[in-house]
């Protein structure tokens, strides 16, 4: 069984939204960008886009009550939660890059890449491979994973098996954790050509719990 | 380990697209959705749109003819052309596009770059740079809006630029623009060494060789027009872009 409710993109006035439901449009998928927190509170689906720096992005949340929409969402309707980029940091528990607290419902910190070798540039952007952990929600082991990145933070997971796929850039960092129903992705899928399809089409497949 | 970057730029004039050679002698290539229709089914890292008459006509971004690009393009879209203010900024991120590229009004004001970054971040806002050697064979910055060297220090200005909030900058080589003959490397070392953020190095590509001396010389990406758009001795028209297997062997190895 395929459960189709549309997916609800979190619009926190932050983020490239339109590239987000286009891509869920393309794979046949209906996409519906919203601020309202009730539909978000609500939701069997959502995704938390998100550019920019990590305290302004807590704070655009907050402004318009979207956090606990969306925690609400998470814990007590069993929603399906992606985050992308920031979106994905924002579901930590604090960052290097700022002072405010993120949703907390991963546990971990987000940090500044540490590097050693000169040549590699932060931000970390492009075209990168992604190696899931295992088969998960969002990956088939079996695929080929890459995707773009574009960012100078990223997750530390406190617990190891919320890991669901590394990157390397001058180490290995969590290109994607999951925490139950809450999933995040350091890359943009929605600009990741079929490899973000197939990723997008898993997400929308998958079954609120 | 992160691929080296290659992406076709794209010159749009009145709605269509066009080619030119050391800035000049615009040739049509065709219609642009098509064109980015087809680089979107081969798909290709990122793309790069610049509208070269916005700013000499002084107009805003052709934001229907945008939005029906990005609508096309399922990786990153950098846009340049006409952008003067963090509003219309705005507008074109809210279309879906990645990045905004600017010139023209950051020669005049570089604050554009710092409330752009500030409201968007740096990853969103990258600086165009034209490069064009005088007389005495000096590196002087031009300005693409009346064709004119600047004399401000041009690694000077690059500078400011990444310190202004640009994440990214394009340097582009105006005597090999078109010319298919190989990139300026002295250029490309002298500029990625100045900066720290990624340098997309254009101009001159004629080959898969020239892109992979332009990374080993320290772009972290490379862009061109003419080689992913003419075939041949004759410059016909047509639209490629190597296999990402083939861009991976050649461009992985130092």
């Amino acid at each position: 069984m395929k459960y189709n409710s549309p997916v609800i993109v979190v619009d926190s006035g932050m983020g490239n939204l339109a590239s987000v439901a286009n891509m869920i449009r393309k794979i046949g998928g209906e996409a519906k960008i919203s601020s309202s927190p009730d539909e978000i509170r609500q939701a069997h689906k959502l995704i938390l886009p998100g550019v920019g720096s990590f305290d302004a992005g807590i704070n655009a949340l907050k402004e318009r009550s979207l956090d606990t929409a969306v925690k609400a969402a998470v814990k007590e309707n069993g929603c399906m939660l992606l985050g992308i980029c920031l979106g994905m940091q924002l579901l930590f528990e604090t960052s290097e890059e700022g002072n405010q607290s993120g949703l907390g419902l991963i546990k971990g910190h987000v940090r500044y890449f540490q590097l050693n070798d000169e040549k590699l540039r932060v931000p970390h952007m492009g075209w990168n491979i992604v190696k899931p952990k295992r088969s998960s929600n969002l990956f088939d082991l079996e695929d080929e994973h890459r995707f773009y990145f574009v960012h100078s933070y990223h997750v530390n997971c406190m617990n190891a098996k919320d890991v669901s796929a590394t990157t390397h850039h001058g180490y290995d960092f969590v290109s994607a954790a999951q925490s139950g129903n809450v999933m995040g992705v350091q890359f943009h899928p929605e600009k990741s050509h079929r490899f973000g399809m197939a990723l997008f089409k898993r997400f929308y497949d998958l079954l609120p719990c | 380990m992160l691929k080296s970057r290659v992406i076709p730029c794209l010159l749009l004039q009145d709605e269509g697209l066009v080619k030119t050679v050391k800035f000049a002698n615009q040739k049509y290539v065709g219609d642009p959705i098509n064109a980015i229709r087809i680089f979107n089914d081969k798909e290709v890292d990122e793309l790069i749109v610049l509208d070269i008459s916005a700013s000499k006509d002084g107009r805003d971004p052709n934001y229907g003819l945008i939005e029906k690009f990005s609508s096309e393009c399922f990786m990153p879209l950098c846009y340049g052309g006409g952008i003067r203010s963090v509003q219309q900024a705005r507008q074109l991120f809210a279309l879906g596009v990645e990045k905004v590229c600017l010139q023209t009004a950051a020669l005049e004001d570089p604050s554009i770059i710092t409330h752009i970054a500030d409201s968007f971040g740096s990853q969103s806002v990258v600086i165009s740079v034209d490069i064009k050697k005088n007389l005495l064979g000096n590196y002087k910055l031009y300005r693409s809006l009346d064709g004119k060297n600047i004399e401000q220090p041009w690694l000077q200005f690059l500078q400011n630029m990444v310190k202004a909030g640009a994440g990214e900058v394009i340097v582009n080589s105006v005597d090999l623009d078109g010319t298919m003959k190989g990139m300026d490397l002295a250029l490309i070392r002298e500029a990625a060494s100045a900066i720290t953020v990624p340098l997309i190095a254009v101009g001159g590509i004629g080959s898969l060789p020239d892109m992979k001396a332009a990374i080993n010389a320290g772009a972290s990406a490379v862009s061109a027009g003419s080689f992913f758009v003419f075939q041949g001795p004759h410059r016909a028209v047509l639209i490629t872009y190597p296999d990402y297997r083939e861009l991976e062997n050649i461009l992985g190895k130092k």
